[in-house]
């Protein structure tokens, strides 16, 4: 049995209003893949991000992180291995100083301040804004925001990172340094986005989601050049796939690196 | 039509917020010898009595050497000082009136209510620059730092800078809306009753939201109700000259009347 | 109502703080015992709110002059009193330090004249009373206009006691207080009907949040979403729309104070001239004039040799600080 990270089974799961979003979710992600889920607005991209952190537990079905389930006791340790980026980096930034933010976690399980610090400037190092240490986040561009904010989440060393829209606002030099920065990392990561590009770029395999259950799961290269699939989904062909603005030509399949 | 009040503000603590990070000798020391150096300097100033004037004047040092080692920007905070006189010169102004005994002042006598008048404004300038010196050189952070050395319980320290790094942002957002909307209605001096809906529902989508998000954000992070401050930062000795030298500059100002001594030596020697 | 420190004595101060801190610690005390976590985001917003709010000058109509509200009433109602104590201390911190809104000094006075009365009197007492059999818009009116109104009282009359106590200035107990009383009447009317709009609000959406808070129950399974949602909604409302309509005069404590000097400055400067001019015909009389004479005049007031002497220092100081700028500069162009 190959070694499972990520198990979700038969998730359901319906908001207080009614609204039922996630309607059956069955899939597997293994140790180190970089999974990217797409979805048209409202399919239940950020449901289902939400379920695997146990912020939201679903009303049938399961998650298990490394066969551990994801319940309220297991929070704890759930939470150690997921590290999750939020889509504004603002409301992850809470403390005062970008230093503080990236040490919140490590602190919050009670490490002795050497050992913080360690993890904290690796953190820094790995998303390259160990110079902006000391600053405040409301002084970070867009770009230094969304490395802030994904350091203050590797310094809890997470096996998984899980990304909500990592790209968006980002002007492009940002937007192709944070991609660069996911390609590096080793982790196994989820990634959820509008970007196809970026999606294409960064992720080998591709879940979409269509009205809270799976359209489709595979590889990225045969599903987002997939035109009806993703017409079908709500979604678009990659730029990059499309045809060329200029010439009018079908553009080849090799990504922009 | 913008909002002098909440930009001024924004401005305002940007402005010290800019100050407290430089790296000059005064920022470096440690944060609690700056609390207890402006408390010990507050005390002394308010023990003053009644009439008294000019030996509050030599409590000038404090402030001048500070602004002048820790390079801050004078004119700008003076501003924000004189902003804050008319309230005392308000309460202050009913001394004449009501005090009518006569008081020695240069060999004249005056209704003590000036000379009380005087001091007031002495202490409140004096006083006020103190706090201002305090944020400016230390900034929210160490203070905090402090405030925890101090065994403030870390609850209330958490809550302080919650509310400390949501204000920028609220009054932000808040500016926003305004301005978004005096583009619209150019030719109303406010807001109208009926655009207060829906001016205020767009805020409040985003303000809520990041409320909740923010509460996600910490409990992703292992936040379990308490919270972890870094460690403490050590006092060296530079620290602890700092906290005696002021302390007893001010005792000794307090105890020695030390402009009569400087003003009976230079009129003893006119003489 | 901020107090600054020029006007308090230390004695007067160390009590207050005293106070204020023994108070502070009995709120963190009961909310560590039932803390639901999710209240400290909601503290952190609702301190903010008040904060913005607190910057806006209101008109009370009729008087020409204009307060700003405390905060204490609406946070108590949605927070509950323990956490709007902390919370108003929070606010009441931070506008010393950053705007020097109320002295450090002092801070123990302010937070306990415009926290302890609205969080631990008024809330429980009158707000709670009122809504004790279920809330309604006409009770919330009520109950907000009158918590509101009574908690800026006891803290207006509380600024006036210590200031008394302290003995800077020489204003009659009487006289303050029949300024400052009435001014905060009506500022207390603006504010209680500030929140009662808010709070009104919040029942109508999201009832269970002002019971909860009530009940010092923690707020769990309660979609906190809509709760703060319309928190921020009242924060927009006040901190940033009512703003429109804020006035340029100044706060009612400084009106009361203004009102009284305008109408007597005549008779101070006559006073002066009186005394001037009858000095050297009078000198006989002024020994009776003040009562402790001789050992009176020497430890009150300024001598000429201490007014030079206090000159002098204000050059020396000036000097100094000239010389430190200048040595910097030098010392850094050479290090450059």
């Amino acid at each position: 049995m190959s070694h499972h990270k990520i198990e979700v089974k038969d998730l359901h799961f319906s908001y207080p209003d009614g609204h039922k979003a996630v309607k059956g979710l069955d899939f597997s992600i293994h140790h180190g893949e970089a999974v990217g889920i797409i979805g048209a607005n409202g399919a239940g991209k950020s449901t289902l991000l939400m379920l695997l952190m146990g912020v939201l537990f679903p009303e049938k079905g399961e998650v298990l992180v490394g066969d551990v389930h994801v319940t309220r006791k297991t929070l704890s340790v759930i939470r150690q291995r997921l590290g999750m980026v939020f889509q504004d980096p603002d409301d992850q930034l809470f403390m005062t100083t970008v230093y503080d933010d990236v040490a919140f976690g490590p602190r919050n399980y009670g490490l002795d301040e050497k050992e913080v610090e360690g993890r904290v400037l690796q953190a820094l190092e790995m998303v390259g804004i160990l110079h902006l240490k000391d600053r405040a986040p409301f002084k970070l561009s867009g770009g230094e925001k969304r490395a802030a904010a994904i350091a203050s989440v590797l310094s809890m060393q997470p096996d998984v990172l899980i990304m909500d829209e990592p790209t968006a606002a980002l002007d492009p030099k940002s937007r192709r340094r944070v991609m660069n920065l996911m390609k590096g990392f080793e982790h196994t990561k989820i990634i959820t986005s509008h970007d196809l590009d970026m999606v294409f770029d960064v992720c080998k395999r591709v879940i979409v989601i269509k009205d809270g259950r799976i359209a489709a799961d595979g590889s990225a290269a045969d599903i987002l050049a997939n035109a009806g699939l993703m017409d079908e989904c709500g979604l678009e062909l990659p730029l990059s796939l499309q045809k060329c603005p200029v010439c009018g030509r079908d553009a080849g399949l090799v990504p922009y690196s | 039509m913008n909002n002098p009040n909440i930009i001024n503000s924004i401005y305002n603590m940007r402005l010290l917020d800019e100050a407290a990070l430089k790296t000059t000798a005064v920022h470096r020391i440690h944060p609690l010898v700056k609390l207890v150096t402006t408390l010990a300097y507050l005390v002394v100033v308010v023990s003053f009595g009644k009439y008294e004037t000019g030996r509050l004047l030599p409590f000038l040092f404090y402030p001048v050497v500070i602004f002048a080692f820790a390079e801050l920007p004078v004119i700008s905070m003076l501003k924000r000082i004189l902003i804050v006189e008319p309230l005392i010169i308000g309460i202050g102004i009913l001394n004449p009136l009501f005090d009518r005994q006569a008081v020695m002042f240069a060999g004249v006598l005056v209704p003590g209510g000036w000379v009380a008048f005087l001091s007031i404004f002495i202490k409140c300038s004096l006083t006020v620059t103190a706090a201002l010196l305090l944020i400016a050189t230390t900034g929210m952070d160490k203070l905090a730092l402090a405030l925890r050395m101090l065994k403030v319980p870390r609850l209330f320290v958490l809550q302080l800078l919650l509310t400390y790094r949501y204000i920028s942002v609220l009054m932000e957002e808040v500016g926003r809306s305004l301005k978004a909307y005096s583009l619209k209605a150019p030719e109303h001096k406010g807001v109208q009753r009926s655009a207060w809906g829906p001016l205020a529902g767009q805020l409040i989508l985003r303000t809520f939201d990041r409320a909740q998000r923010v509460y996600q954000a910490m409990c992703l992070r292992g936040f379990n109700g308490e919270y972890n401050t870094g460690g403490n930062i050590r006092l060296r000795s530079a620290d602890l000259g700092y906290l005696a030298g002021w302390v007893l500059l001010f005792i000794s100002l307090k105890r020695y009347d030390i402009p009569l001594i400087i003003g009976s030596l230079l009129t003893g020697v006119v003489k | 109502m901020h107090m600054a420190d020029a006007l308090i004595s230390p004695a007067v101060g160390g009590v207050m703080w005293a106070a204020a801190v023994g108070t502070a610690a009995y709120s963190i005390k009961k909310i560590r015992n039932e803390m639901d976590e999710k209240k400290i985001p909601l503290m952190g917003v609702m301190g903010a709110f008040v904060f913005a709010a607190q910057m806006i000058n209101f008109t009370i109509p009729g008087t020409g002059s204009s307060g700003h509200i405390g905060g204490g009433i609406l946070l108590a109602v949605l927070l509950g009193p323990y956490a709007a104590f902390l919370s108003m201390a929070s606010i009441l911190l931070i506008q010393a330090l950053f705007f020097a809104d109320g002295g450090l000094l002092a801070f123990g006075s302010n937070v306990f004249n415009m926290g302890f009365y609205t969080c631990f009197i008024a809330y429980p007492l009158i707000f709670r009373w009122i809504t004790r059999k279920g809330m309604s818009s006409r009770r919330i009116i009520t109950a907000s206009l009158i918590s509101v109104v009574i908690g800026l009282q006891m803290g207006s009359l509380s600024v006036v006691l210590q200031t008394l106590f302290s003995g800077k200035t020489a204003l009659p107990f009487g006289t303050f207080l029949l300024f400052m009383q009435p001014v905060h009447l009506a500022i207390g009317i603006m504010e209680g009907l500030v929140t009662a709009a808010v709070v009104t609000f919040v029942w109508k959406a999201r009832p269970e949040i002002i019971e909860r808070a009530s009940e010092g129950k923690a707020l769990v399974g309660i979609s906190l979403k809509k709760v703060i949602l319309i928190i921020a909604i009242a924060t927009v409302l006040t901190g940033g729309v009512l703003s429109w309509f804020a006035s340029s005069n100044p706060d009612g404590l400084e009106w009361s104070m203004f009102k009284t000097a305008g109408t007597t400055e005549l008779e101070a400067s006559g006073e002066v001239h009186e005394a001037a001019s009858g000095i050297q015909s009078k000198t006989a009389i002024l020994p009776d004039y003040s009562i402790n004479a001789p050992e009176g005049l020497e430890n009150a007031g300024t001598s000429i040799s201490g007014l030079v002497g206090g000159l002098m220092t204000l050059v020396l100081a000036g000097l100094t600080g000239f010389i430190i700028s200048i040595a910097k500069r030098r010392s850094k162009k050479a290090a450059a």
